[in-house]
């Protein structure tokens, strides 16, 4: 079932369209992968989620119900550009943020402590925000995104300014928060984060919801059923003995060996090919490739330009 | 409604822990307060001659009341008014006093004139010794009509309090022509002026507080994080509220430390001066500018009437109703200019029109100090925009309450109005970036349907 849904949502400023009928569903607790390149929508869309800004046209339903400002106590949004009080001490800041949530003072120093313990910032607790480095700011305004437990959660390039160490850190806080139920909202241009984390996606460009879906199928639909050979230098080329039902995409070598992309046209399998290689030649590695996130993004767009 | 309880809350403490709050509350009550203390130092310093004061006594009562003290000396004339001003002027004596004749009533005022600015300890104890005159005088023209034992009679006589007595003094300037000022006229003129001048000051000095925060939220984009939560609306009004009850705060830690500055050197001062109980006691009027009317001296009724006019509970609630309304109006101008730019340069252009009726105000002011019923300062206290200011420099002299409430009404309209518009304009510019705004831009985020 979906926890969220939109429905037809248009929005206009004067002289353009930032949103143009887009309907989206995000099933519960998985994480959605809200992809587009830059100015295609989505801080529109999500600022729409989070009832900051309001649709001219269209519905959005959180459980079933229309979206109301009830809502957002549900929602947990980590923006994209985001900042905290430069002057203000760190725990007062959170504790401040968290109570604009809706916690109470007391359950919120709680939870805090806990989580600040857990991101290893406790020490930080009493120090000025302008103390901080980035990356410990950005912990801080991670933490008092989830504090509240809401069941949607909507991460901004949740990433960005963070170590691998503390990227590995973050990625594990996400999944076990979807693994206790929470559904999350993620968008980023970091296409291996997606391929690594989303379950569904869908992508926006210039105001347009133009593919979505589960990732799985996606990268299944834009399989080319091409495969990348590794085989030992030989005398002679590949092409001599591939007849028309393949078609060789790419060859290269280095010292040790030979490399190759073979697409094989449609109605023909794998089998074929192979029956055809290893007579001839010295096989190290065959493997299927999977088109990435990044050439689906890359090409949807480039197609949907052209139109 | 929690919520913005929570602005507030933030925005006021951050404010008021801050070490420049601080300074400036320990500060300014030592700057005002020096105002009063360095003159009442001074004057216990210098001035080692004795000051020769002329007495006029037309009533009689005071015959040899007033005894020479340290500093002053006494002498008794009886010269006519006029002839005794001449005199005064041509002597080096320091100041006459003339205690006007009046029919049917006990004598309760007087007029001091000098070349001088008379001292507060000289005109406390002339006050003081008039007042403990008058008493004992009533007192024993009221005991002589009852016919009572001389034990009775005793015991009556500590009965002051029955019978108390205030005493208005006020006080001549003249100058060497023997032109005649009338300093309680300077009073209304500074109350006027200080007023006004503090709504104006506090009005830029917090104005341009919620100004830089809310480009601080947008700059630093606190306001993405924050808007999630909070309605831009409570965010807009936690911030204003917050700044003005910081303004307050600071507003009254100044009146209580100037006050509690001052009280303590002049418990310190109090030996040095003469007679038992001086206090710089703002003369609290009675019924004494009907008193003065009957005794017919046009010019004296004139001055007690000025002073009778001081309304001090009048201008303190006024004060506050003023600094409040005009700070919210002009605080939600400064919160959409803060929404609507990206850094501090892009504020000029839309300062300007929110600068001009604040300084224009000023200026008026100014003038309706010295004109405080012409038709410039009547019409410039009723416009929303320069009335905290103006109508601050009139109140003192006493302006009709319907006027007052006339204008009041038109503020909250005034800051409802601009609130609105603020409220309009803020919704759209914390979110919007990199794009420099212009006037056209601003009406079309005024008219978008929410």
């Amino acid at each position: 079932m979906a926890i969220f849904l939109t429905e037809n949502v248009t929005k206009r400023y004067s002289g353009h369209t930032a949103l143009d009928r887009v309907s989206i569903e995000v099933p519960e607790q998985c994480i959605f992968g809200l992809l587009g390149p830059n100015g295609a929508g989505k801080t529109s869309l999500i600022r729409i989620i989070n009832r900051i800004t309001g649709p001219d046209e269209g519905q959005l339903y959180f459980k079933g119900e229309k979206l109301q400002q009830k809502h957002i106590y549900n929602i947990g949004y980590l923006p994209e550009e985001r900042g905290l009080y430069r002057k203000m001490k760190v725990g007062e800041h959170a504790l401040y943020l968290a109570r604009l949530k809706g916690l109470s003072k007391k359950d919120a120093t709680v939870k805090l402590k806990e989580w600040f313990e857990r991101f290893e910032i406790g020490g930080w607790w009493n120090k000025k925000v302008e103390e901080l480095s980035k990356g410990m700011q950005q912990k801080v305004q991670f933490i008092v995104t989830v504090l509240h437990e809401p069941e949607l959660l909507i991460f901004d390039e949740p990433f960005s300014g963070f170590d691998p160490i503390n990227v590995e850190l973050v990625k594990d806080e996400i999944l076990k928060l979807r693994d206790k139920g929470a559904t999350i909202i993620f968008s980023t241009h970091n296409m291996a984060s997606v391929e690594e984390l989303c379950d569904h996606i869908a992508l926006i460009d210039r105001s347009k919801k133009i593919l979505d879906g589960k990732m799985k199928d996606i990268r299944n639909q834009y399989r080319s059923n091409t495969y990348s050979i590794a085989y030992d230098h030989f005398d002679g080329l590949l092409s001599s003995f591939l007849d028309e039902r393949f078609e060789i995409v790419d060859e290269r070598e280095d010292e040790d060996r030979r490399y190759a992309s073979v697409r094989i046209t449609d109605g023909h399998v794998s089998k074929e090919l192979l029956e055809k290689l290893v007579p001839k030649i010295n096989i190290h590695a065959y493997n299927e490739i999977l088109p990435t996130m990044n050439d689906i993004f890359i090409s949807v767009v480039k197609d949907n330009e052209g139109k | 409604m929690k919520k913005i309880l929570l602005v507030i809350q933030r925005e006021y403490l951050t404010r008021v822990r801050k070490r420049s709050f601080i300074v400036m509350t320990i500060l300014g009550p030592i700057l005002m307060a020096s105002a009063f203390v360095v003159p009442m130092y001074l004057a216990t310093l210098t001035d080692e001659e004795k000051k020769v004061i002329e007495v006029l006594d037309e009533t009689g009562w005071f015959y040899n009341a007033f005894s020479d003290t340290g500093e002053f000396e006494f002498k008794y004339t009886v010269s006519a008014l006029e002839t005794a001003k001449f005199e005064l002027m041509a002597s080096d004596e320091f100041a006459l006093l003339y205690i006007p004749r009046r029919e049917m009533t006990v004598p309760s005022s007087a007029v001091l004139y000098s070349l001088r600015q008379p001292g507060v300890d000289l005109k406390g104890y002339i006050r003081n010794v008039m007042s403990k005159e008058v008493e004992s005088q009533k007192l024993r023209i009221n005991l002589d009509e009852m016919d009572l034992s001389p034990e009775d009679r005793e015991r009556a006589m500590q009965l002051p309090e029955l019978i108390k007595t205030s005493i208005t003094l006020s006080t001549m300037k003249m100058d060497e022509s023997g032109q005649e000022e009338e300093t309680f006229t300077e009073v209304l003129m500074a109350i006027a002026f200080v007023s006004g001048m503090i709504i104006y000051m506090f009005i830029f000095i917090f104005g341009a507080q919620v100004l830089r925060g809310v480009m601080e939220e947008k700059t630093s984009r606190i306001i993405e994080v924050m808007v999630s939560s909070v309605r831009p609306f409570q965010l807009m009004m936690g911030k204003i509220i917050g700044i003005a009850m910081v303004g307050l705060t600071q507003f009254l830690l100044w009146i209580v430390l100037t006050f509690a500055i001052v009280s303590i050197f002049q418990i310190a001062f109090a030996d040095q001066m003469p007679g038992p109980d001086v206090r710089m006691a703002v003369t609290q009027s009675t019924d004494i500018s009907n008193q003065a009317a009957v005794a017919g001296n046009a010019q004296v009724a004139k001055v007690f009437e000025i002073v009778d006019s001081i309304n001090y509970s009048v201008i303190l609630i006024s004060f506050l109703f003023f600094f409040l309304g005009g700070y919210l109006l002009y605080a939600a101008l400064f919160a959409a200019i803060g929404s609507a730019v990206d850094s501090e340069t892009d504020t000029q252009q839309f300062m300007m029109p929110v600068t001009i009726p604040l300084f224009l105000g000023f200026i008026i002011a100014n003038v309706a100090v010295y004109n405080p019923d012409g038709q410039l300062a009547f019409w410039f206290s009723m416009i929303p925009f320069t009335s905290p200011i103006v109508m601050m420099a009139r109140i003192p002299f006493g302006v009709p309450i319907e006027q007052i409430w006339i204008s009041g009404i038109l503020l909250i309209l005034g800051f409802i109005f601009t609130t609105w518009l603020a409220a309009r304009i803020y919704r759209v510019g914390i979110l919007m970036y990199g794009k420099k705004v212009s006037y056209g831009e601003l009406w079309k985020w005024i008219t978008y349907k929410s």
